[in-house]
């Protein structure tokens, strides 16, 4: 136990990673997740549902897409399609954040159950954070904030449903307009390779342009056809100026 | 619009929902450091991942439900354009763009009396 001496125990990181729960990008989260049970409490999805779902389906995007689906009364595969294709970013986003938390005896097995708790604001706030933390307590400090967070919002969506159904239409509309306005600001700001910023402004357009041309399959359309293309337009550029250098 | 009821609602939810997105994870971790940074494929797989999530941003700024449906497309839109000149003037800082955003847009409302 001398090594706790130095560096902590995990229950102190545990708890500074709890802590993490009164950051500005949680309690945005937070805000967002009131908005995203306003939405679900006006389509009807029952309350048990919702919080159900709030810690099964960690991923604001899987989520929003979920409840459109079952509302336009989508089957299980078209469901399942078209909320895994928009769930592919977890995959970079988990492989990224485990070479930088883990250490050569962290099992598998813990790896595999603390993923659930990687999403867009557990991601961004780990990544930042992480290297401030001593590499044998990191598991420990993400666990604490990726478990609270969660927790925390199966909590909040319970409480305020029965609330969010009578919340003035401005406070109602502003919650819901969090969601995207959250999405765009924090996707912009912590990407880190040049074909994000332009596979975002082409998804903004292909998005509506799809939905215009063939509104059963925009999103994948939109998410397959328009990201390959950025991805074709930013390795062009890319290739054309390593030319030119 | 449908609500499913009963058990068949978790089993769709937890097929539809949870294991469309673990089933990544998943296999995020155990690619961990296999996967090359700077891969093509990577940046690929990239590109597709954030047109997918664009795509379901302009869908909710353009065709929101609830009490937004009733709002005029110029204010949403307007909303979201001055919080990105806020958020580009303000160093990238999500929370100045945000904050922006959702003022213009609840000024908005008030205005129109929504």
């Amino acid at each position: 136990m001398d090594d706790g001496q130095t560096i902590g125990t995990r229950r102190d990181w545990f708890l500074t990673g709890m802590k993490g729960i009164f950051s500005l990008p949680a309690i945005i989260l937070m805000l967002s997740f009131v908005g995203f049970c306003a939405f679900t409490a006006q389509a009807g999805i029952p309350v048990e549902q919702v919080v159900f779902m709030t810690g099964m389906v960690w991923a604001l995007p899987a989520k929003v897409i979920l409840v459109s689906s079952i509302l336009g009364g989508a089957n299980l595969v078209t469901a399942f399609i078209a909320v895994t294709l928009s769930s592919i970013r977890l995959m970079p986003m988990v492989a990224a954040l485990v070479p930088e938390i883990r250490t050569e005896k962290t099992p598998t097995w813990l790896l595999l159950f603390l993923s659930h708790f990687v999403a867009i604001t557990a991601w961004v706030f780990a990544m930042e954070r992480v290297q401030s933390v001593p590499r044998e307590r990191r598991i420990a400090f993400f666990a604490g904030f990726g478990i609270t967070l969660v927790l925390a919002n199966m909590l909040l969506v319970g409480v305020v449903y029965q609330f969010v159904a009578e919340f003035p239409p401005i406070v109602a509309g502003c919650l819901f307009f969090l969601t995207p306005v959250y999405f765009l600001a924090s996707i912009w700001s912590s990407a880190r390779h040049p074909v994000i910023y332009v596979a975002l402004v082409i998804g903004l357009i292909a998005g509506p342009l799809f939905y215009w041309l063939a509104p059963e399959f925009d999103i994948l359309l939109a998410g397959v056809g328009g990201g390959t293309l950025a991805w074709l337009a930013e390795r062009n550029w890319r290739r054309r100026r390593e030319a030119r250098a | 619009m449908t609500v499913l009821e009963g058990w068949w609602a978790y089993v769709f939810i937890a097929i539809a929902g949870w294991l469309a997105t673990d089933l990544w994870r998943w296999l995020g971790v155990l690619a961990g450091n296999r996967l090359r940074e700077d891969s093509e494929a990577l940046n690929w797989v990239r590109a597709v991942a954030t047109a997918l999530v664009a795509a379901v941003i302009a869908k909710l700024i353009l065709y929101p439900t609830g009490v937004l449906e009733q709002s005029p497309l110029w204010l949403r839109l307007g909303s979201v354009a001055t919080g990105a000149v806020a958020f580009f003037i303000g160093r990238q800082k999500p929370a100045i763009g945000i904050a922006t955003a959702i003022a213009v847009l609840a000024i908005g409302l008030h205005i129109l009396g929504v």
